[in-house]
């Protein structure tokens, strides 16, 4: 695998790890994990419904697509020591995104919990990943205590807004020994590449797949975006400048050329 | 008895397990985990788990999400 995506021991040759949530059956989730030919994907955990027709493990499990539970919807480090414990049982995996959310306003981190949280599910065996601000100082925090992985947002949940402090994104990435996958607030795929362009390992989305008009062929577009960016960042781009530099040869030219310049 | 389940008063057996409680919600033969009283019970106790009247039983899996 050229370029492997190394995340807590395991090898991915996707860097696009797909959210689930918003799209309006399995059958338009299925399509859009075939496109982004994502190998990782969130699931949410829900009081079982009796009347629920149809698994999104059957869907993931078909396409051999990996499970990672989230603790969406948890407020406290102590509920999300508790749903991370029961999607352990449910899921037998202990890989987790762990999400503690301040308030469902904004659904920004609450770095407190956060830190908290992290702290016993890593000390319980948790591959702990999680959602956490772009906040150099709590990734890095996040990170000392043994989590496998940063994943700070780019702008807030479902938002759209894309990258809003690049700046502290590459600040995180610079000082990370840990894979920083970018997190929340991408709205289209250039969003994606430049997350990548920036340094991160990988991108988590999920709205704005499941929520865009044609999810499928934004799948498509993202897998392609984070591709682009990934190469884009390994090929190392050039300085910005403030006037041009020409391309084509200054030697040679003959006397209208220099005339007319 | 009475048992909370997933928030809802509902009567069972008095000798009724985390497995009978469980079989009444799914069919599903993995994917779900349970909590009574917020401690998780392993899938591998679920048949010797007794209950007793108004516990609190959280009957879990994976849905779509984030």
């Amino acid at each position: 695998m050229d370029d492997p995506f190394l995340l807590a021991g395991e090898e991915f040759g996707s860097r696009l790890i797909m959210g689930t949530g918003g799209l309006p059956s399995l059958e338009v989730l299925d399509a859009a994990l075939a496109s982004s030919g994502t190998e990782l994907t969130t699931v949410a955990m829900r009081r079982v419904d009796p009347n629920a027709r149809g698994s999104i493990l059957d869907v993931l499990a078909r396409r051999g697509v990996r499970v990672l539970p989230n603790t969406a919807g948890c407020y406290t480090a102590r509920d999300a020591v508790l749903t991370a414990q029961l999607a352990r049982e449910a899921l037998t995996t202990n890989w987790l995104k762990l999400e503690v959310i301040a308030d469902e306003h904004t659904l920004l981190p609450d770095p407190v919990e956060l830190l908290d949280a992290a702290e016993r599910l890593v000390d319980d065996g948790f591959v702990v990943l999680p959602y956490t601000n772009d906040d150099p100082v709590l990734a890095r925090r996040l990170e000392q205590l043994g989590c496998a992985a940063v994943m700070p947002l780019g702008a807030p949940i479902g938002s759209g807004l894309g990258i809003r402090n690049p700046h502290n994104i590459e600040l995180i990435v610079e000082q990370a020994r840990v894979p920083v996958i970018l997190d929340a607030g991408i709205g289209t795929a250039s969003d994606a590449a430049l997350a990548m362009e920036l340094g991160c390992d990988a991108v988590l989305l999920a709205s704005a797949i499941t929520r865009a008009q044609h999810p499928a062929l934004m799948a498509a577009a993202m897998r392609k975006a984070v591709e682009a960016g990934r190469l884009a960042a390994r090929a190392g781009r050039i300085p910005v400048r403030r006037y041009a530099r020409a391309s084509s040869p200054t030697e040679g030219l003959t006397p209208s050329h220099v005339a007319n310049s | 008895m009475k048992l909370i389940v997933n928030g809802t008063a509902t009567e069972h057996r008095d000798d009724a397990t985390v497995a009978d409680v469980v079989s009444q919600l799914t069919v599903a033969p993995s994917g779900v985990a349970v909590a009574v009283n917020g401690v998780v019970v392993a899938h591998s106790a679920w048949t010797t788990t007794p209950l007793t009247d108004n516990d609190s039983v959280e009957v879990l899996t994976a849905v779509q999400g984030g």
